[in-house]
């Protein structure tokens, strides 16, 4: 097998895809997160308590009620979708006129709240999740072997960021949300209705992080942290990215699963670290993020 | 956002005249004083020492977390990063370079400061929400190096750190002779913030909060004042951080989690933000309920994410807050 710089190329190869689809699950969170902070000016700690949310709604799906994968991909963004909907408009509603800072620590409190109840419910170890009849098994590319789910979950994720990216660039919907991002009271001047576009914003949000939770739910196991770790990495990938651009959250987000895969291969020590290190140098270098606005 | 209320719903309603009363604590300040000193007294001899020092470790770091957001307006979502590392390190000079208690709690407390210095150096550059994120961010960068690093121990932590003598005579096996001690520390650090709040660099972070460009415009280099406020403040929690490790000698992942970072901020939140004795009651109040409901396990985790929404949609002055603004003083 052929060497590159020094590292077995399968090793190299395998890190990279690894990477990629971690890179997947960040773009996707930090679009979420970037989407809903642009219209609600709130930073969603929910966020990972949602993509926990939705990978556990899907095993509930195939477990309790015999609905397969591709039923789950369809169900489980609405129902937790829905969930998102009924906090946005309970809670979360009521903070907008307050410091932004309450609305990240309302969201903290309700993360905390979820997940103690899916830890109380069913234990921290995980439950498994199998991988879907369709999409088991590897190609093999000549230099590696691709598992067939991990090649699907990175072209899924990509699918979805870059339709989110049209739906909001693109269409008059999105011209709306985007308007009322710049200035919701004008918009509302204007006869549309910014509160309940507010609370879909927010629906919307949460329900990527659903789809990234059902995508995930056969590569880790479905467990009550999965979700708190990966959030934290995700602030990371949104402070470096800025989030003011949805393309940026989604160039930045693969960009770094990447930079974290090669780190796993060349100085594996660093690799729990390495976003964190890049988040520093970003803030000394400018300060906005790479794709920010200052 | 012209009218977004500021974070610290306390700080608003100041009496026209503040009187400045004694040793810069207002009449009403000086009776709550009085009143906590009394509870450190007779609190030994009527509860468990151990669990009141435990109780006034966290009522340090809780103090020291509310210099940052009550008075500067920053909310550090990484400071169990300080408190741990502080831990660790007093644990670290305690047991294997064999420093006496009050050296290794400095050595705790400084590491922790130079540790903010870098930290704060860096997060200063961004305000609100991203401030919030890039603490925690740091903070969850220093818990991943806290679990690589040989000298923490790892999964184990620092185990059976001694708790030496005082200044090498007054030996602090006895747990009262160290609730002394720790109850020194606490009413020192407590003071030194009450200190830093009301010397004309503590006016100049006040008007930071309150209006970050006017300060700029007025010839103020914010963002100095800002670190020097992350320094101490990550100074204190590590003194805090240090003690507790002190007192039960052992240092642990627990403390540089980010849970524990959470946990601080519900303390000042239902203590109040902003307030001079607030941070003191939240400690009381988690610590006090942690300790009931420790067999519940994962429950109370939901019970604090409940006080969490409760505070923040109902509760925002804190039990403090709601008690000065009842007796109409600021406490």
């Amino acid at each position: 097998m052929e060497d590159i710089f020094g590292i077995p190329a399968p090793l190299l190869f395998g890190q990279l895809l690894l990477g990629l689809i971690n890179g997947a699950f960040y773009a996707m969170m930090s679009l979420g997160l970037a989407v809903i902070f642009g219209l609600l000016n709130i930073i969603n700690f929910t966020h990972g308590a949602q993509f926990m949310m939705g990978a556990f709604a899907a095993w509930m799906l195939l477990e309790w009620a015999g609905l397969n994968y591709w039923w789950a991909l369809l169900l489980v963004p609405i129902i937790v979708g829905f969930t998102g909907v009924v906090l946005e408009r309970l809670m979360i509603s009521r903070l907008y006129k307050l410091d932004h800072l309450y609305g990240l620590l309302l969201t903290f409190g309700l993360g905390l709240i979820i997940e103690g109840v899916f830890r109380n419910q069913f234990g921290s170890s995980g439950l498994p999740y199998r991988i879907p009849p369709e999409l088991q098994g590897a190609w093999d590319l000549g230099f590696m072997f691709l598992p067939i789910y991990r090649g699907w979950v990175v072209i899924a994720a990509l699918i979805l960021c870059l339709a989110t990216w049209l739906l909001i660039e693109k269409t008059r919907l999105g011209a709306y949300l985007r308007a009322a991002t710049e200035n919701a009271p004008l918009v509302q001047a204007f006869g549309v209705n910014v509160p309940r576009m507010v609370t879909l914003t927010y629906g919307f949000g949460v329900a990527l992080a659903a789809i990234g939770g059902v995508l995930a739910a056969p590569i880790y196991s479905v467990n009550p942290q999965m979700g708190t770790n990966l959030i934290i990495v995700v602030f990371a990938v949104v402070v470096i990215g800025g989030m003011g651009s949805i393309l940026g959250s989604i160039i930045t987000g693969f960009g770094l699963g990447i930079v974290e895969g090669l780190t796993k291969v060349f100085y594996p020590e660093a690799s729990a670290t390495v976003i964190f290190v890049i988040m520093a140098i970003v803030l000394l270098a400018r300060p906005a993020g790479l794709f920010g606005r200052a | 956002m012209a009218d977004s209320t500021a974070i610290t719903a306390n700080s608003i309603p100041a009496p026209a005249a503040e009187d400045h009363g004694i040793w810069g604590f207002s009449r009403a300040q000086f009776g709550a004083l009085g009143v906590m000193l009394a509870v450190l007294a007779i609190g030994p001899f009527l509860l468990y020492p151990v669990f009141l020092m435990k109780l006034l470790c966290f009522a340090l770091f809780a103090c020291a977390f509310n210099l940052l957001i009550g008075y500067v307006g920053l909310l550090s979502f990484g400071h169990a990063a300080y408190f741990g590392m502080g831990g660790y390190l007093a644990g670290h000079a305690a047991k294997v370079w064999g420093l006496t208690p009050e050296l290794a709690i400095i050595t705790g407390g400084a590491t922790a400061a130079l540790l903010g210095a870098v930290a704060g150096w860096v997060a200063i550059r961004r305000q609100g929400i991203y401030f919030a994120m890039i603490t925690l961010a740091l903070a969850q960068m220093i818990y991943f190096l806290c679990v690589q690093l040989p000298f923490t121990g790892g999964e184990d932590g620092i185990q059976a750190i001694p708790r030496g003598s005082l200044f090498g005579v007054v030996p602090l096996d006895r747990d009262l002779t160290l609730y002394w001690v720790v109850a020194g520390i606490f009413l020192l650090g407590f003071l030194m913030i009450h200190r830093i709040i009301h010397s004309p660099y503590g006016m100049v972070l006040k008007s930071i909060r309150e209006n970050e460009p006017r300060a700029i415009s007025l010839g103020y280099r914010t963002d100095d004042y800002k670190l020097l406020a992350f320094i101490l403040s990550a100074g204190l929690a590590g003194v805090a951080g240090a003690t507790k490790s002190i007192v039960f000698g052992i240092a642990t992942l627990t403390d540089v989690h980010w849970s524990m970072s959470g946990e601080v901020v519900l303390m000042t939140l239902v203590g109040g933000l902003g307030t001079v004795f607030g941070p003191v009651v939240g400690a009381a109040v988690i610590v006090t309920m942690q300790n009931y409901l420790a067999e519940l396990g994962a429950w109370v985790t939901v019970i604090q994410g409940v006080i969490f929404v409760i505070c923040v949609l109902a509760f925002r002055r804190g039990i403090v807050g709601e008690i000065g603004n009842w007796l109409k003083v600021k406490l």
